[in-house]
């Protein structure tokens, strides 16, 4: 009688059932990747992953991003969600929705990446009849689920520092996860992304929006290019090694900058290393590069211009990031794009969508001007990795004493002005130096999720060496503690997993 | 010389009462009534007498008679009111009101709310002690929070259990408030409330722990109305009633706002300012019109007791285009077979809904919207309605301004959402009492509740609603909407239990127990659909990937009750419930549910039998544990993979796959345990016309369901519902009924009722853990995500969770100043703090009737003490940056505006304790005034009319614009009107 109690859902499966077939394997390998593209199952909005926070906010590179700009002079935002504006004034506590929220999504990805990779070891594959040709086709992916998870653990290594650690050897709802120390989490991704070589595809033979060879060796470029902040010990070397890896494995820029973000910008695959891909019709979620594309739009700013049906009216930039352009708004420099008509440069209130020049570098029309799939969910996929942030790397790298070919950084950074002021002479630099670079980084990488890591690197996130409008809540900037280089572990974790100590400061 | 007296005696609703007794004072001689209710005394000599007439239920009538030859008297007796004979349906039977060991208050006909009751739980509303029911909205059928006791759950919810004639229905709400029957508003509002006789409420454990797993907020039992012996009965009844709004959100005028922007705008903004004066709150609302009308015919043919009735009830709400139409039938056959052996119940109710409903999103734009601007723009664009445009001169996609508030009207007449809705709930109960042994009885019981809602929410492709619309694979835009919805509902339940009832004279005793088993299944199907345009092309990406979702669980039970009364003086009951559910892993699915109660007959001894004035006196204790699995998923006891839809793949390569989703899940959860103890007295004075009764219960709540974060890394879902963590709560109850004035020209009564209720939440976390904040809760509107509540450790549940507002000298909030409670030097989260709570202190009910000849009238009014609101509509509108907002329209704002200037930059400030404010309040919820005509039609009929208003007055220091908010966020709701009812009842 007590077997009438045993029933099963309609439509939801098992385990079992799941990864019974190759197609099984595949759709569950990409969830692993879609965690950073979707908010939850159902699109736009519904059956979120992430609880807690409101789904459309829950999206991986919507809250990376107001970790990453908010707190800097490239970006304010005017909404009112509560603990929104504490990224600006740099007040945020361990409660603070949107990093509880961003710290949830990233250790999501990676406990989704464990999942499949326990799911895909030899013992269960033979089990369920996966082999040959369909089981290196798993192997591939377990490489992939774990660059990822390197991925995520280098995103909470940044701003987090020291997390929680699991892997696939953690069994779930098993004990407590440890926590790992900021440097001890370098060497494991360190270890992670060389380990993964051989299994990875090679550079640009993958499929789109799938990590090869060359994901990793950017990944690695870029941490070895934080290590000193990470671990305490420098490794410009290991930074320039790498980004010549990527450098030289095919890419090349594409010939227009202001054509980088657009709807169909996976024409832009020459450039790009790695993507987070939407679809308009299909990957619908109101972050990522529906985000990016709705958000900086208001004011008198034409909606149609920008491929969507109507502005979010909540991002600009300050006067700070402006004046990084020769000439400001209407530099030479074509990567200064700016929307200034009925804005004013300078901030009196960040509430104020007209306060603050609006940034046009993100339109979901075509390179061509036509108009995407769908004007509310946006077609643009949203580069992780790209190959102008490797010349950076190396460019800096090389002038930070790494052991670079100087000139050869020189040529990098000079490919990216060529480009930017669509000249081969006007714009060209004749030498490099560490804070041209930065200034560099700023005007090529803007809004793209690094300004925060970038001026940690350069000493001038907390100090009061460089100021921006609201820097630290003061309308003309100020320094604020230096605790605030790392954010604080969410209250929530602190309180579930006794394991874990609260980052210093908190 | 000798007379005779005559006449016939009958009852309040003019039926003969058979077997009354008249009696004349000082003398033997007397008579009994016929069955046709006629009495004759003979050979009384002249004079001046006095005759007593009797019977058993009813107020003893003493009259003064001169018989002076044949004397006509007729007299009609009023029902005692708090008959103590009274037999009070309680789980699985029903028990003489007198023997009750637990703490459990009957509502009859008589005592219910009057006027337009469009849901039966609005019957009770303010009548019992320990029980609030608070109308979710003034919209159409929107039914009621009910609390009994006010609840002692968190993430489980916190509605008592319903049973309606032996089955228990399902609770009416999804987890995230929807109802689980598509197309009604709530599912009560399916059931005729005129059909109902009687509510059983069981407060305390002892009474509730025979529903066990389920009865942790009490249970409430609905017995509907059943044939009576004797000729037929036909009843009629119609009311007809208008409803009106009588008071309005506090906004600026057209010529205020235009003062305001001139004075405080910049020249594009003043700009924008047009020339009308609209009162956008007066364009969406209208004079709502209800009629209800009834009839039944109830009666007895031989063995076969019979009641049919059917109902039709038409209201249109006092939003434009709110409208509820119900049709209900009932029927009710209760025959005996087998010279009463085998008696057999049947109940079978149905009804059907059509409803439409209104976009409640105009309330808001109604209060938000420019009221410098018309109503009409004069062109056809947008159905004609005034809309925020783009600058013409800018080539944009869309002409309407993305964002911008859209016209009130337009929202409600451009949307057309029309629901159709079927439900019928009955059951075949049989009950043996065997040939050989008659002091036992065996009872059958089938039952269903079944129902069917179907609709579809229609948008004409001129509606700025959904004017962008989307674009197909050629480019073309589609806009509007038509987008069906349908679900099912398919309860059933088998119980079959043994009764056995003796008395044992030999030892003073009497004994009756109840052994059952009980096998309950609650299925719903959700049918999905993709979303369409109003010209039927479907959205891409919106089909779904399975056309129906069938969420089922099941409950299997025994449980059983012994009553032990020793020398009619001593009352001991004890039951137990084991239940099992398919909601918990099978390790733990199994629940047992126990109580144990005692009552003492105090007026019995002989310490009190001296003192006359004291009627009756009775003290109950009970304890028990029960069980609450509500708010908590069906499967979740391993992880289940779950296809994402097809606007949520995505892309490796050229291909979008559909995505396989572990999901969350919690093997270990198991029931939250209630275990309750209930100390009452229950008094009579005078004769029991002052009867009242007095209870104190503590409650601890373990085993808490409760959201909970997961440590990050262990599993799939970042929180999970977890068994963790205890709740107390503790209460007073104190009901006293008064018939002020008994006489047979004139009655009084006077009900009264007071309920102190207080909560505390003394764990949350396994290790205790004095940083964890708590369970953030309440979400607001204004920014994404904001919540204004939270649960946490030492405060009461659902605690306001705020920043302390800073005051100037002139006794004005300061804007987005607040006082760092902390002190670190910086306001942010780590300031908030725990202020007030939604739930009430106390509360109370007053209800009065009185009778004169054939004059009534009556009030019933409630009051409600310590309740907090969170004025969300305040929050948002009260502040500069309602009117000058980012989106760079103008918007309305509330007149407090002019007052406190605040700008409302700071994120903070919607967190202010400014905004919780008290909404303690009195409501006179009715008045009514009736008469009755008496006989109409010859010697037979009855005819009585009634006049009500509803919803009265409120008297409250709440700024908004109805304190009573039951979740403690008042964010423009669909506003209760007054009500004016008249009303006509026909016996025949």
């Amino acid at each position: 009688c007590t077997k009438k109690l045993n029933l099963l859902p309609t439509n939801d499966v098992t385990a079992e059932q799941v990864y019974s077939s190759p197609e099984g394997y595949k759709q569950a390998f990409a969830k692993v990747y879609a965690a950073y593209a979707l908010t939850g199952n159902t699109g736009p909005a519904g059956n979120g992953d992430v609880q807690g926070i409101d789904e459309g906010t829950s999206d991986f590179f919507r809250l990376m991003w107001c970790a990453q700009e908010l707190p800097t002079d490239e970006a304010v935002v005017g909404w009112g969600d509560v603990g929104l504006p504490d990224f600006h004034s740099m007040t945020w506590s361990s409660s603070n929705l949107f990093l509880t929220g961003l710290y949830y999504r990233c250790m999501y990805q990676i406990t989704l990446a464990n999942d499949f990779i326990r799911q895909s070891s030899d013992a269960k594959l033979s089990s369920r009849g996966i082999t040959g040709a369909d089981a290196d086709k798993v192997h591939q992916y377990v490489a992939e689920a774990r660059f990822l998870r390197a991925y995520q653990y280098s995103i909470l290594m940044d701003l987090f520092g020291n997390p929680p650690f699991v892997t696939e050897n953690d069994a779930l709802g098993g004990a407590l996860p440890k926590q790992i120390s900021r440097k001890d989490l370098f060497t494991y991704i360190e270890g992670e992304l060389k380990a993964i070589d051989g299994s990875l595809a090679d550079a640009r033979t993958n499929e789109y929006g799938r990590a090869d060879k060359a994901a990793a060796w950017a990944l690695l470029a870029r941490i070895y290019l934080n290590a000193e902040v990470y671990t305490g010990t420098a490794n410009y070397a290991a930074a320039v090694t790498y980004s010549k890896k990527v450098i030289d494995a095919g890419y090349s820029l594409v010939s227009d900058y202001t054509k980088l973000m657009r709807a169909d910008n996976n024409l832009n695959k020459n450039e790009f290393i790695l993507t987070i891909n939407y679809d308009g019709l299909h990957t619908q979620s109101y972050g990522g590069a529906t985000f990016m594309t709705h958000a900086p739009v208001g004011g008198s700013m034409p909606a149609a211009d920008y491929g969507i049906s109507g502005g979010w009216a909540g991002l600009r930039t300050t006067k700070a990031f402006v004046n990084l352009f020769p000439g400001g708004a209407s530099s030479a420099d074509k990567r200064a794009q700016f929307y200034t008509d009925g804005q004013n440069i300078d901030i009196n209130t960040i509430s104020s969508f007209t306060d603050g020049y609006a940034i046009s570098k993100f339109k979901d029309v075509k390179i061509n001007g036509a108009p995407p799939q769908s004007l509310d969910y946006a077609d643009m996929d949203l580069p992780i990795f790209r190959l102008a942030e490797q010349y950076l790397i190396y460019a800096e790298a090389t002038t930070r004493g790494g052991g670079g070919d100087a000139a050869l950084a020189l040529s990098y950074v000079n490919k990216l002005r060529a480009r930017a002021y669509q000249s081969a002479t006007t714009g060209q630099l004749t030498a490099l130096t560490t804070d041209l670079l930065l200034d560099e980084r700023g005007r090529e990488l803007y809004w793209e999720g690094f300004r925060r890591t970038d001026l940690i690197r350069y000493k001038k996130f907390v100090e009061a060496t460089y100021l921006w409008p609201f820097k630290g809540g003061s309308k003309d900037g100020k320094g604020v503690e230096s605790f605030r280089t790392v954010y604080p572990l969410p209250s929530a974790d602190v309180t579930a997993n006794p394991n874990l100590k609260q980052n210093t400061g908190y | 010389q000798t007379g005779s007296i005559k006449g016939k005696v009958s009852d309040e609703t003019n039926q003969p009462l058979p077997g009354a007794t008249v009696t004349v004072d000082g003398t033997t001689i007397g008579s009994t009534t016929d069955p046709n209710g006629n009495y004759a005394i003979n050979n009384v000599k002249a004079g001046t007498y006095t005759l007593s007439v009797k019977f058993i239920g009813y107020i003893t009538i003493k009259k003064t008679v001169t018989v002076n030859g044949a004397t006509v008297e007729n007299f009609s007796l009023a029902p005692e009111s708090k008959s103590l004979n009274e037999v009070v349906v309680i789980g699985y039977g029903t028990q003489r009101k007198k023997d009750l060991s637990g703490a459990i208050t009957n509502v009859t006909a008589k005592d219910f709310q009057k006027g337009v009751i469009t849901t039966p739980e609005q019957l009770i509303a303010g009548k019992v002690a320990g029980v609030s029911v608070i109308s979710n909205s003034g919209a159409p059928g929107a039914g009621s929070t009910i609390r009994v006791r006010a609840g002692v759950s968190l993430a489980a919810g916190n509605d008592p259990l319903i049973v309606i004639d032996g089955v228990p229905i399902d609770r009416p709400r999804n987890g995230d408030g929807t109802s689980k029957i598509p197309g009604v508003a709530d599912p009560l509002s399916l059931i005729n409330p005129n059909d109902i006789e009687s509510f059983s409420i069981l407060k305390d454990a002892s009474a509730a722990a025979i529903y066990g797993n389920r009865a942790s907020n009490g249970v409430i039992l609905i017995t509907t109305k059943k044939g009576k012996s004797g000729k037929p009965v036909i009843d009629f009844s119609t009311q007809f009633s208008a409803s009106k709004l009588n008071k309005y959100v506090d906004v600026l005028t057209g010529d205020q706002i235009r003062d305001y922007v001139n004075a405080n705008g910049t020249a594009i903004q003043k700009s924008q300012l047009g020339t009308a004066n609209t009162n956008w709150q007066k364009q969406i609302y209208q004079t709502g019109i209800t009629t209800d009308n009834n009839i039944s015919i109830s009666g007895a043919t031989k063995h076969l007791p019979y009641r049919v009735s059917a109902g039709y009830f038409d209201q249109t709400g006092i939003l434009k285009t709110s409208s509820l139409q119900r049709f209900t039938g009932a029927i009710n056959l209760s025959p005996s077979f087998f010279t009463d052996h085998l008696k057999v119940t049947l109940n079978a109710k149905g009804s059907q809904v059509k409803q439409r409903f209104a976009n409640e999103g105009a309330i808001g734009a109604a209060a938000s919207f420019d009221p410098t601007k018309p109503v009409y723009s004069g062109s056809n664009r947008f159905g004609g309605y005034y809309e925020w445009l783009n600058d013409p001169s800018k080539p944009s996609t869309s002409q309407l301004k993305g964002l911008a508030t859209l016209n009130p009207l337009g929202l409600l007449e451009e949307q057309d959402n029309r629901s159709n809705v079927y439900r019928s709930i009955g059951n075949l109960q049989l009950d043996y009492k065997f040939h050989f042994l008659p002091e036992l009885h065996a009872n059958v019981n089938l039952g269903y509740d079944v129902s069917k809602g179907s609709g579809s929410v229609n948008i004409p492709d001129s509606a700025a609603s959904n004017y962008n619309g989307f674009q197909d694979g050629k480019g073309i835009t589609h806009r509007g909407q038509r987008n069906p919805y349908r679900g099912t509902q398919s309860n059933t339940i088998f119980e079959g239990y043994f009764s056995y009832a003796k008395d044992l004279k030999n030892i003073a005793s009497h004994i009756d127990a109840v052994a059952g088993y009980s096998y309950q299944d609650f299925s719903t199907k959700n049918y999905y659909y993709g979303s369409y345009a109003f010209d039927g092309t479907e959205r891409p990406g919106s089909n779904p990937n399975f056309n129906f979702d069938e969420p089922e669980n099941r409950l299997i039970s025994v449980y059983g009750r012994l009553n032990y009364v020793f020398q009619d003086k001593y009352i001991l009951t004890g039951t137990v419930r084991r239940d099992g559910s398919s909601k918990f892993n099978p390790d733990r699915r199994f629940g047992t549910f126990p109580s144990v109660a005692f009552a003492w007959k105090l007026k019995q001894e002989q310490m009190f039998k001296g003192i006359t004035a004291l009627s009756d006196l009775k003290l109950r204790l009970g304890y028990g544990i029960t069980g609450q699995q509500d708010g908590i998923g069906n499967y979740d006891v391993i992880s289940f993979y779950n296809l994402s839809g097809n606007a949520a793949k995505y892309q490796l390569g050229d291909i979008l796959y559909n995505l396989y989703r572990p999901g969350g899940y919690y093997s270990q959860r198991t029931w939250e345990q209630t275990a309750s103890s209930n100390a009452g007295l229950d008094f009579g004075f005078l004769d029991n016309r002052i009867t009242g009764t007095l209870d104190f219960y503590y409650r601890k709540t373990s085993k808490l369901l409760n959201s909970i974060p997961q440590p990050a890394g262990t599993n799939f879902s970042n929180t999970i519902v977890a068994n963790i963590g205890d709740l107390t709560s503790k209460g007073v109850e104190l009901s006293i009924n008064a018939d002020v004035i008994r006489s047979q020209d004139m009655n009084w009564s006077i009900g009264f009722n007071a309920t102190y209720n207080t909560n505390k939440i003394t764990r949350l976390t396994l290790a205790p853990d004095p940083s964890y904040p708590g369970v953030l809760t309440g979400g607001i509107s204004g920014g994404t995500g904001n919540t204004i509540q939270i649960n946490s450790v030492n405060y009461p549940r659902l605690s306001f969770y705020v920043y302390q507002q800073v005051y100037g000298a002139d006794g004005r909030p300061l804007d987005g100043v607040f006082v760092d409670r902390n002190k670190d030097g910086i306001i942010n989260s780590s300031d908030l703090y725990r202020y007030k709570s939604s739930d009430p202190k106390a509360y109370f009910g007053l209800n009065s009737n009185f009778n004169y000849k054939k004059w009534s009238a009556g009030f019933s009014a409630r009051a409600s003490v310590g309740n907090y609101a969170y004025n969300n509509v305040l929050a948002s509108s009260g502040t500069q940056l309602s009117v000058f907002n980012g989106i760079g329209i103008l918007n309305n704002a509330s007149t407090s505006l002019l007052q406190t200037g605040i700008v409302g930059s700071s994120d903070k400030m919607r967190l202010s304790d400014y905004y919780i404010q008290n909404a303690s309040f009195i409501k006179m919820d009715n008045i009514n005034l009736g008469y009755n005509f008496g006989k109409v039609f010859g010697n037979t009929g009855n005819l009585r009319v009634s006049a009500n208003v509803q919803n009265v007055f409120t008297i409250t220091k709440y700024k908004g614009l109805d304190p009573e908010v039951s979740s403690g966020i008042d964010n423009n709701f669909y506003p209760r009107p007054r009500t004016y009812v008249l009303g006509l009842n026909l016996s025949l």
